[in-house]
């Protein structure tokens, strides 16, 4: 009704959330057929070998620096942090796109979202995962990791809770026990689809397994549906909770750029930001591979890419507050760090964080860029590489020059932070590969919800 | 094991309206121990089968009070009894710090006792059920809709009941043996 008025409105048609001609039997064949009756294709094994590639690259990288420590990365004193962080900021700001398309709009009622979340979910778990790696292998000695959390140990030694460090720990565990939990529940469902669809007997046992038993009953989807909605609903404060804690991280230090009370709402919108152009990253060539084009339509790369350019422009708010405050807020320290990323040794990849992050994405407004895939594919990866920057400004900039100029330094990252950072991004896409092929990509049960003859006429 | 070698009549519809309607004739009519089975969630038919109350928030409820207790207790404890540290000359018991994890926590508990309450209150996982035993079932999770009565309930008597599950409709009856 609404799209109507507004069709009615602007004169022109909106592309539908799915093409018409579906019914309960093709929504349910074409989905699960990705899984259980597409043959291997070349294009798959060697996207896949590709990726293990890079896999091996992060083992390589992490096993020597087991071996060497922290040494071989470029971090020094000033710049402990480095790469690590930067990718830990990065990897975990992607996934948070995931949570807001499977929480946040179902909240709002967004019934598009059906059909990216599922696997929008599953690009969070293992942006999380990816993300994860990092704060472990920075500790120099993660091994003894588990020390972060709270447990009764022989050496009488509690942990600090008044630390952000120690915040970041429970935050991201939480968060990452939520993802999967979450995700895990959406599945069980079209888990049960796929064990009633399978031929092969082991094919039809392991997702028999995994579907613990789901028959459908109404009981069952009544709680279901209440446990699944309180889920969205928890789910919704804790994302913006986890970058929240991860800006804590920064701003709670009194080094000059971190130190601000902008970084929670800038790093979220920030996180949502880079999220949604991974999210189109993967969108883009998922639907044309597999033929989802009925599901994912041109109605969903828009409505992400419009929420990609609000966002977008939230953290174009942040970069514009943070030059503001440090010329009006007559802190001299504030006041260098401005004319340090203006000037200083780092200045191009500052004004290169403007255009990716500012300038670039506002083709966003012009419709053709937000419709057309491969211009939408180009504005994400410009996007995402924007992102990066910023942690890379936010993490060395400000830590390369602080109050004493005796302790100035330059970062430089060496190849093992390359390679482990390239690892990730192997592992990412060698995990993504495999889902698409394992699990249903697309949300089977919700995708039925959309079709005009689930919903019960009014006695 | 003297249970009955039926375990229910089980009737097959082609809508969600089809099988609501027949659903609230079949409560109407007396029957109680009834499930109706779907594709996807239809907020009605669990309305119609008489199922109104899940408890699944009340278990949330609790999950998410015991995680903010833990969490803030745990903080406590360990700020103030097993290992005090002066850290900046703050005090032992500096709550504003303490919110984050507590709030952390409490959403950690709640998560947990939603996934787990639900899937507990539905009795999953479950290896094996008698519905499964009817061929046509497995098409529940791609298009179909089933309506059983159970063989325990009061009313349930083979023939009548058959009779009036015909009466509603559906596209075929089955006996689901148990």
């Amino acid at each position: 009704m609404t799209q109507l008025l507004e069709e009615v409105e602007t004169g022109r048609k909106r592309a539908p959330v799915i093409e018409p001609g579906h019914s309960f039997s093709t929504v349910t064949a074409k989905i699960s057929d990705v899984v259980l009756k597409r043959p291997l294709s070349i294009g798959w094994l060697a996207g896949v070998m590709f990726c293990f590639g890079f896999v091996n690259l992060l083992l390589l990288a992490v096993g020597y620096l087991f071996i060497k420590g922290t040494g071989i990365w470029g971090i020094t004193i000033p710049i402990g942090w480095g790469f690590a962080i930067v990718n830990f900021v990065w990897w975990i700001g992607i996934g948070h796109a995931g949570t807001l398309i499977s929480a946040i709009l179902m909240l709002l009622r967004q019934t598009w979202r059906n059909s990216i979340n599922r696997f929008a979910e599953a690009m969070t778990l293992f942006a999380v995962a990816c993300a994860g790696l990092f704060p472990l292998i920075h500790t120099g000695r993660p091994w003894v990791a588990y020390w972060m959390f709270p447990y009764p140990n022989t050496m009488g030694v509690w942990p600090q809770f008044r630390s952000p460090l120690i915040w970041d720990v429970f935050a991201v565990s939480t968060y990452a026990t939520t993802s999967l939990l979450f995700w895990f529940v959406g599945l069980i469902p079209d888990l049960a689809t796929l064990r009633d669809r399978a031929t092969n007997i082991w094919v039809k046992r392991a997702y028999g397994a995994l579907a613990m038993g789901w028959r459908g009953s109404a009981r069952h989807w009544s709680r279901y549906e209440t446990a699944y909605l309180l889920l969205a609903g928890l789910a919704t404060p804790l994302v913006l909770s986890v970058h929240t804690v991860v800006s804590f991280d920064f701003a709670v230090g009194i080094v000059p750029g971190w130190h601000t009370t902008i970084f929670p709402p800038y790093f979220v919108a920030g996180a949502i930001y880079s999220g949604f152009a991974m999210v189109l990253m993967l969108a883009i060539p998922i639907r044309s591979i597999y033929g989802l084009k009925d599901f994912i339509t041109e109605r969903h790369l828009e409505n992400s890419a419009k929420v990609m350019l609000a966002t977008g422009l939230i953290v174009g708010y942040g970069y514009a507050m943070e030059a503001f405050m440090g010329w009006y807020g007559g802190n001299r320290y504030d006041a260098f760090l401005l004319w340090n990323r203006l000037h200083g040794p780092y200045a191009t990849w500052y004004y290169s964080l403007l255009i990716c992050n500012i300038f670039i994405p506002q083709v966003l407004w012009i419709r053709k860029f937000r419709t057309q895939p491969v211009l939408l594919f180009l504005v994400s990866t410009v996007v995402l590489v924007g992102m990066w920057l910023e942690r890379f400004i936010i993490v060395v900039v400000s830590l390369h020059r602080d109050f004493l100029n005796s302790s100035w330094g330059m970062y430089y990252p060496t190849k093992w932070d390359w390679f482990t950072y390239t690892g990730t991004l192997g592992l990412f896409l060698f995990c993504m590969f495999f889902f698409m092929r394992i699990l249903p990509s697309i949300s089977i049960f919700e995708m039925r919800t959309l079709l005009p003859e689930s919903k019960v006429k009014a006695e | 094991m003297n249970e009955p070698a039926i375990y229910g009549l089980m009737a097959e519809f082609d809508s969600a309206d089809e099988i609501v309607a027949a659903a609230r004739r079949t409560h109407a009519a007396g029957y109680r121990k009834i499930d109706a089975y779907s594709p996807y969630p239809v907020e009605e038919l669990w309305e119609a089968i008489g199922f109104h109350h899940n408890r699944v928030a009340l278990v949330v409820l609790i999950g998410g009070i015991i995680g903010c207790m833990t969490g803030y207790g745990l903080q406590y404890w360990v700020a103030n009894i097993a290992y005090p540290t002066n850290i900046g000359g703050r005090p032992f018991h500096s709550w504003p710090s303490f919110m984050i994890v507590t709030f952390e926590l409490t959403i950690l508990f709640s998560v947990l006792s939603a996934v787990f309450g639900m899937l507990a209150l539905n009795g999953l996982p479950l290896p094996y059920h008698p519905v499964f035993n009817v061929e046509r079932f497995s098409r529940v999770t791609e298009d179909k809709f089933f309506l059983v009565v159970f063989s325990s309930d009061e009313k349930y008597n083979e023939t009548e009941t058959r009779a009036f599950l015909q009466s509603l409709g559906p596209k075929s009856i089955e006996e689901v043996p148990s």
